[in-house]
């Protein structure tokens, strides 16, 4: 089933503040979609696959920077991300974590 | 425009229930079969089969007693037949004494106490049953105000549209409750973590805000203490392959679910809330119990959003099933009550949906079953803080 068929938006930004954005459909690697926030467009190149539902970066995020979603914090970089790569476990973790690649 | 009614059952202590079941609970595991028996026989009857009630240090007793009586005194139930075997912990002399106080009539069986054991019990207690059948089944709903109704907000195997947009039409739906005079209950502690100032910040009070604070600490401290990440178990494998990476950014799109109202109090798992308004809860974020402890806290009815697809019910209370996946809607459909995947798709709203769900909300408050009800889902499970002994 594609949702290519039903889905009018491709991403979504939820807060202005936020670093990342929400993909509304499969967006593959090497594909170029303008994001909007607020009034303004971004035009953002994906560096990997970024499944539904799944999180992408607008804004570098340096290492130990914090990952913001819903205007708030969601947890911190574990190493750098660019503009485009996927956001997700592999690179971000948890204020919470007991081992934090961040706090050492 | 006139107030919104519902159907209600308005039991002999006031408190107004929108299902009129008649209850065979167990007190213990060993009276469960027996139980499960019973029930089978009689229309109208539901099971709850209590897997402790034995072999349990003082304060885990205590849960699992609050949960079975707060359970059987949710107006909801209409009647209830405590089944015991008879040498466990949690008696049903006991039980059946304190659910007597609100006016039901309440039966007791005890398996060691019949003369021939299991048959002899099982056919004692459908007598029993049929008999207070005849008394609670003839019981008919009246027309009574919007604000009797106590809502609990529920999420389980949320993905990224739980927090875009199944959460966010619930959350209108309860602030819209709330603002009619009515009460919502939003639950699992673990998953307000991140989350919990915003919380604090609504809540009635300095006092509120801080005891906020306190139960959320108590899960990360708890986890910690095992020397154990939250990631694998919150977020689950499911969320994560959904797109939800920390225990915050599920949190953050959970507590959406409660709405935008201020916070009046903090209630422990299963224990009835004090008033009106929103009222938060603290149990685990593992969904069907979470449900239970809502549903004993004195919700008559559940709103569960669900983004990967769970059909999980409850025994005596209704549960509307919610996604905001397009996948979910149609793969799911016959396990899903209400559609918002027209949300993250950008063609609906959250209020427009979120007035569409409340309208279904006072349906189902009027009596029209659910889809895990016509299914017949009745999942029952029980925080325990203390192993076993």
């Amino acid at each position: 089933m594609s949702l290519e068929t039903i889905v009018e938006r491709q991403a979504l930004v939820l807060n202005s503040s936020d670093n990342v954005a929400i993909a509304l459909r499969d967006l593959k690697a090497g594909e170029e979609v303008v994001v909007r926030i607020g009034d303004s467009g971004l035009r953002v190149k994906f560096l990997n696959d970024i499944p539904f539902g799944h999180k992408f970066a607008i804004k570098d995020i340096p290492k130990c920077d914090y990952v913001i979603k819903y205007g708030h914090v969601i947890g911190r970089a574990k190493r750098d991300i660019k503009v485009g790569e996927h956001v997700h476990v592999h690179n971000v973790e948890s204020l919470t974590v007991v081992h934090s690649v961040c706090r050492g | 425009m006139s107030r919104p009614t519902i159907l209600g059952y308005v039991r002999p202590d006031g408190r107004v229930g929108i299902r009129n079941h008649l209850l065979v609970m167990s007190t213990v595991i060993c009276s469960s079969f027996v139980t499960r028996r019973i029930a089978d026989q009689v229309k109208g009857a539901v099971a709850i089969e209590n897997p402790f009630g034995c072999g349990q240090l003082e304060p885990d007793l205590e849960v699992t007693k609050r949960t079975l009586i707060n359970t059987a005194k949710n107006p909801n139930v209409g009647g209830v037949l405590v089944v015991g075997l008879g040498c466990e912990q949690i008696q049903a002399d006991d039980l059946a004494k304190e659910i007597e106080r609100t006016g039901k009539p309440v039966e007791r069986v005890v398996v060691q106490e019949e003369d021939g054991g299991t048959p002899a019990a099982i056919e004692k207690g459908v007598r029993l049953l049929r008999r207070m059948a005849e008394e609670v089944l003839t019981q008919r709903p009246e027309e009574v105000d919007i604000s009797n109704l106590t809502m609990g907000v529920e999420c389980g195997g949320s993905d990224a549209t739980s927090g875009l947009a199944s959460n966010p039409v619930v959350g209108y739906a309860s602030d819209k409750l709330i603002d009619l005079g009515g009460t919502v209950i939003l639950s699992e502690a673990p998953e307000m973590i991140g989350a919990e100032e915003i919380l604090a910040n609504r809540a009635v009070s300095r006092e509120v805000g801080d005891k906020i604070i306190r139960m959320v600490r108590k899960w990360v401290d708890l986890a910690a203490s095992y020397n154990v990440d939250l990631v694998g178990t919150q977020p689950a494998p499911g969320n994560i392959a959904g797109g939800i990476s920390t225990i915050e950014e599920k949190s953050l799109g959970a507590i959406i679910k409660g709405g935008s109202r201020p916070v009046q109090g903090v209630v422990d798992y299963a224990e009835v809330v004090k008033g009106k308004g929103l009222w938060l809860m603290d149990t685990p974020g593992y969904d069907v119990m979470s449900v239970v402890g809502m549903v004993a806290g004195g919700a008559t009815l559940v709103v569960f959003t669900t983004g990967r697809g769970t059909p999980t019910g409850n025994p005596i209370a209704p549960v509307i099933k919610v996604t905001a996946n397009p996948y979910t809607a149609k793969k799911m459909r016959e396990n899903m009550d209400f559609d918002a995947s027209t949300v993250t798709l950008g063609q609906e709203a959250i209020e427009q949906a979120g007035e569409r769900l409340f309208k279904l909300i006072i349906d189902v408050a009027r009596g029209k079953p659910t889809r895990a009800e016509l299914l017949g889902f009745n999942e029952f499970v029980i925080h325990k803080i203390i192993p076993s002994f």
